[in-house]
Parts: structure tokens; C-alpha cells; sequence
């Protein structure tokens, strides 16, 4: 049985087309995708990402466990956030997560709604005798998001934090619309934006005050699907099509989220440690169709006559007007300016591997 | 609630089908069927002169997250495509009954016209 967001009747009551995704009924779309997205390319858009999962690992061995665990370095400044994976023994992703560090001794995770259940199974398994206490806060977490070059100003309308202290990654703890959350500076758009974590039971509250306040600047809600095709045009992975258990990070080209040259030892580490050193096979490239299709997950990329890949992720790139895509490509393939075929229903159509972002015009500080 | 003209033919597939003066059928897509794909962003159509069979796939409908085939309605010979979906397939969003169809279709098998459904038929078929 899927679950409801806290904003569900939110969406309902503003028409959305409504799908489950991730085991949630989440808003797919309200209208149109293409507007949706140019919103959050020109002004600004708010999401509802109350699917999201939330870990809280607290206690004097937290810091010692998130580094067995994920594959980027944990000890970052309190206040400031880290992206990571987080690895199976063999290298395969498990998840791929963003975490805060609240204080000294206190995390907060932050995984894929299709994966609450995988993840928090093994977190769990993995406490061994590290002094920790995690709980799993996702039913009680709301997670409210605005992305593009106004969300600061809609963002000071909503709170009196001094935004500017807030960099890229970084978090502050604060009130907005009078109601107590966890503001950072991240997103997955490659805009500028927030993302607002906050109790459940103040969702609705925060979102109306954030529709209200937004109202002048033009704010839109955004549905799921242009999340996607945000996260598409700036190359941004997505677990479940792009990454999973069967791809490595290094495959992946998350290398820069995967710690090997320190003594840090974490789940994967071995296997990883050895790609690096023998090289992997097949990499992960943007996509560019020259032809007229559209690629989508599991379009087949040839060679002349050799399979060389496949696509994870494709879409037509409405900022760009181009089809773009993502996907696995043998390593000898994988140069920017190669020129692939992709095949659609038994026709090849040229295929340009590009280097990503495919979007370079996006507000994201860095 | 979407617009389903009483005068026109309609498939289990979400389509329309409507029949010509001279026996050609012409078809494209329901307004409940371009509601819920959203915007066209690609048509690719067949080409004037193939052969089809009803329940082929006549082509391919893109919106931005999702592709669709579109079918054949009945038996019959593909005699136009609608071109100007090339330059603008937002045109199936905005007139689906009109300047947005897809093909005319010279039928083999007139009688297989009479067997779809009529605009009540569908209204149930789709929810409405």
C-alpha cells in the first residue's frame, strides 16, 4: 500500500497527476513538465520531497561508523553536508545519500524513498558494537524544497536566517513560516535552492506560507517528473536508473565521493581500491542524440555493429530542446565527441557522448 | 473532464477514428489520452503507402517522461501522415480532434469501421 505525503491533499486540491513512486503517492506533474521546469531554470519552483528518507545516527562512535560505511569522508565541519555512496562488499551501491552533520556526535542521513527499508536493514546490521543510537525519522520528517535563481529571496521572506551564511552544503537551524526545520543549501537541479526538513505535522503550514510568500515571484509547485528532467540536464545520477547494486561508483563517475587514497577503510573499499588500480571496464557518459528519438532506460548503444552500452537515464532536455541521456559505455567509447548509435525499435539514430553538465547556465553556487 | 465528440469512432487504445466522405478513415488521439501523457514533445509516423493490420503499431508518441504507440484502428493502406506534427507535435495537446491527427488510413475492410466504439462506449471505457 503506498503511503501519503503530509502534502498529499496539497496536491490533490492543485490537480496533480498523481503516481506511486518509491512506495509514496507522489505529485508526478500539476501541469505541464516543460513549465515546470523552466520555472526552476528562471525562478522558482517548490517541491514536495516528503518521501525521502531520514536516518538520525547520534552518539560518541557516529563518526566512526558513517566512515565504515559510506564511501566519502565523514568528518566534515558541524553544519556542513557531504554527498556519498554507500557500498555493498563487492562495490555495487547500495544507496546514494546526503548527509548533514548536525553537531560533534550527530548525523543526519539522507537516502531514496524505494530504499528506506534496504538502507535502514543495513545500517542497522552494521552497528556492531559502535556506541550509536539511529533512528529511522522518515514518517515524521517532511521534506519541502525550493529550487532556482529566486529561492533566496522567497527563502529571507520565510526566515529570519542569514542565508548568505548559508553556503552550498551547508546547513543552519532556524524557524521558517514559525515553524522549526533544518534549512540547507542543496538541491538537484543544479540551481540555487533550499531544502526545508521539518515535522511532518508542520508541512502543510510551511508549504501554504511558501506558496503565498512565493506568489509574487511566480513560484510554481514542480511534480517528480520535471525533478528528473532538472536532474537529467546537470548529469545527476539517480539510483534505480543510473546507479544500483550492479554498477560501481567508479563506473558511475562518483570517484570524486569515494575516499581510497586515505586510511579510511569502509564497506567496498577492497573491490573499489582494485578498479581503481586495474581501471573499469565501462563508464558512465552523457548522451547527446543527433537524430530524431528519444532514448529512454535500457535503449541499446552500438558501434557500427557492437553493443558498447546502454542508456540509464533519457529524456528530451526541455531547457536545451536536444534529447539527452545518460548511460553505461565501454571505456574506449566513453571520450566526449565520440559518435555512437543508439537503436530505437530496430533503427540506429547518431549519438554524440558529451561531456556533462549538459546545462551549464544553472544559479547552483559552488 | 475531457471533450469526447459524439460524431467520431473511438478504440480501447485511447484514440479517434473518423470516417471521410470518401471511405478513408482518419485517426489520432483522444483528449483524455493527451491529458495524461502531457506534452508531445516527438511524434515519428508511418510512412504514406504501408500496409497495416488493425492493432499494429502505426507509431510512436513521446511526451517528455513517457513513449506511447499509437495503432491502427483498421485493416487498410497508410495514404497521409499528418507532417506538421515534424515542426510542432504540441499541436496533438492543443487540437487533438483536429489539426492535431496523426493518419488517414485507406481501409481494406470497410465494415471494420462499424465495429469500434461510438463516443458513449468510450466515455465508459474512459471514466468519464
Amino acid at each position: 500500500m503506498d503511503k501519503q505525503t503530509p502534502l498529499y491533499s496539497r496536491h490533490v486540491a492543485l490537480g496533480a497527476h498523481i503516481e506511486p513512486f518509491g512506495g509514496y503517492l507522489m505529485p508526478i506533474r500539476y501541469g505541464s513538465v516543460i513549465d515546470e521546469h523552466l520555472v526552476v531554470r528562471k525562478g522558482v519552483g517548490i517541491f514536495d520531497l516528503s518521501h525521502m528518507g531520514e536516518f538520525r545516527v547520534k552518539g560518541a562512535g557516529a563518526l566512526e561508523f558513517l566512515d565504515g560505511l559510506l564511501t566519502n569522508n565523514a568528518d566534515i565541519p558541524v553544519g556542513k553536508a557531504f554527498y556519498s555512496a554507500m557500498c555493498y562488499p563487492d562495490a555495487g551501491i547500495v544507496d546514494d545519500l546526503i548527509v548533514y552533520r548536525l553537531g560533534d556526535d550527530e548525523f543526519l542521513m539522507v537516502v531514496n524513498a524505494a530504499n528506506i527499508d534496504k538502507d535502514w536493514a543495513w545500517v542497522m546490521s552494521h552497528t556492531g558494537s559502535f556506541d550509536v543510537r539511529i533512528t529511522n525519522e522518515s514518517d515524521q520528517t517532511a521534506l519541502v524544497a525550493i529550487q532556482g535563481p529566486k529561492s533566496q529571496e522567497l527563502a529571507a521572506l520565510l526566515t529570519t536566517v542569514d542565508l548568505d551564511s548559508v553556503g552550498f552544503y551547508a546547513l543552519a537551524r532556524g524557524t521558517v513560516a514559525g515553524r522549526q526545520a533544518i534549512i540547507s543549501r542543496t538541491g538537484y537541479t543544479g540551481e540555487d535552492g533550499f531544502e526545508f526538513y521539518i515535522s511532518a505535522e508542520d508541512a502543510p503550514s510551511v508549504w501554504d506560507a511558501a506558496m503565498k510568500a512565493g506568489e509574487p515571484l511566480g513560484i510554481t509547485p514542480v511534480g517528480l517528473a520535471a525533478r528528473d528532467t532538472l536532474r537529467l540536464e546537470v548529469g545527476y545520477v539517480l539510483y534505480g536508473n543510473d546507479i544500483d547494486h550492479s554498477t560501481s561508483p567508479l563506473e558511475a563517475r562518483m570517484g570524486w565521493a569515494v575516499k581510497l587514497s586515505s586510511d579510511k577503510d569502509f564497506v567496498g573499499r577492497d573491490v573499489l581500491r582494485r578498479q581503481k588500480e586495474d581501471g573499469v571496464s565501462r563508464l558512465l557518459v552523457g548522451l547527446t542524440v543527433e537524430g530524431k528519438g528519444v532514448i529512454r532506460h535500457g535503449t541499446e548503444l552500438f558501434q557500427v555493429d557492437r553493443r558498447i552500452g546502454v542508456v540509464t537515464s533519457g529524456s528530451m532536455a526541455p531547457s536545451l530542446n536536444v534529447v539527452v541521456g545518460l548511460g553505461y559505455v565501454e571505456k574506449a567509447c566513453s571520450k566526449a565527441g565520440t559518435k555512437i548509435e543508439a537503436e530505437l525499435r530496430g533503427r540506429r539514430i547518431p549519438v554524440t557522448i558529451t561531456r556533462t553538465p549538459f546545462y551549464t547556465a544553472g544559479s547552483r553556487r559552488q | 473532464m475531457s471533450s469526447i465528440p459524439g460524431d467520431l469512432r473511438y478504440t480501447k487504445n485511447h484514440e479517434w477514428v473518423r470516417l471521410g466522405a470518401d471511405g478513408n478513415v482518419t485517426m489520432g488521439i483522444t483528449d483524455h489520452a493527451q491529458e495524461l501523457m502531457g506534452e508531445i514533445v516527438m511524434v515519428e509516423l508511418p510512412l504514406a503507402g504501408q500496409d497495416l493490420r488493425a492493432g499494429q503499431s502505426a507509431g510512436v508518441l513521446e511526451a517528455v517522461k513517457t513513449a506511447e504507440d499509437f495503432y491502427a484502428p483498421v485493416d487498410g493502406k497508410v495514404v497521409a501522415a499528418n507532417e506538421a506534427l515534424e515542426s510542432d507535435p504540441g499541436l496533438v495537446n492543443r487540437d487533438c480532434y483536429g489539426e492535431g491527427w496523426l493518419i488517414t488510413i485507406h481501409p481494406s475492410n470497410p465494415s471494420q469501421f462499424e465495429g469500434l466504439l461510438d463516443a458513449g462506449q468510450y466515455k465508459e471505457l474512459a471514466g468519464e
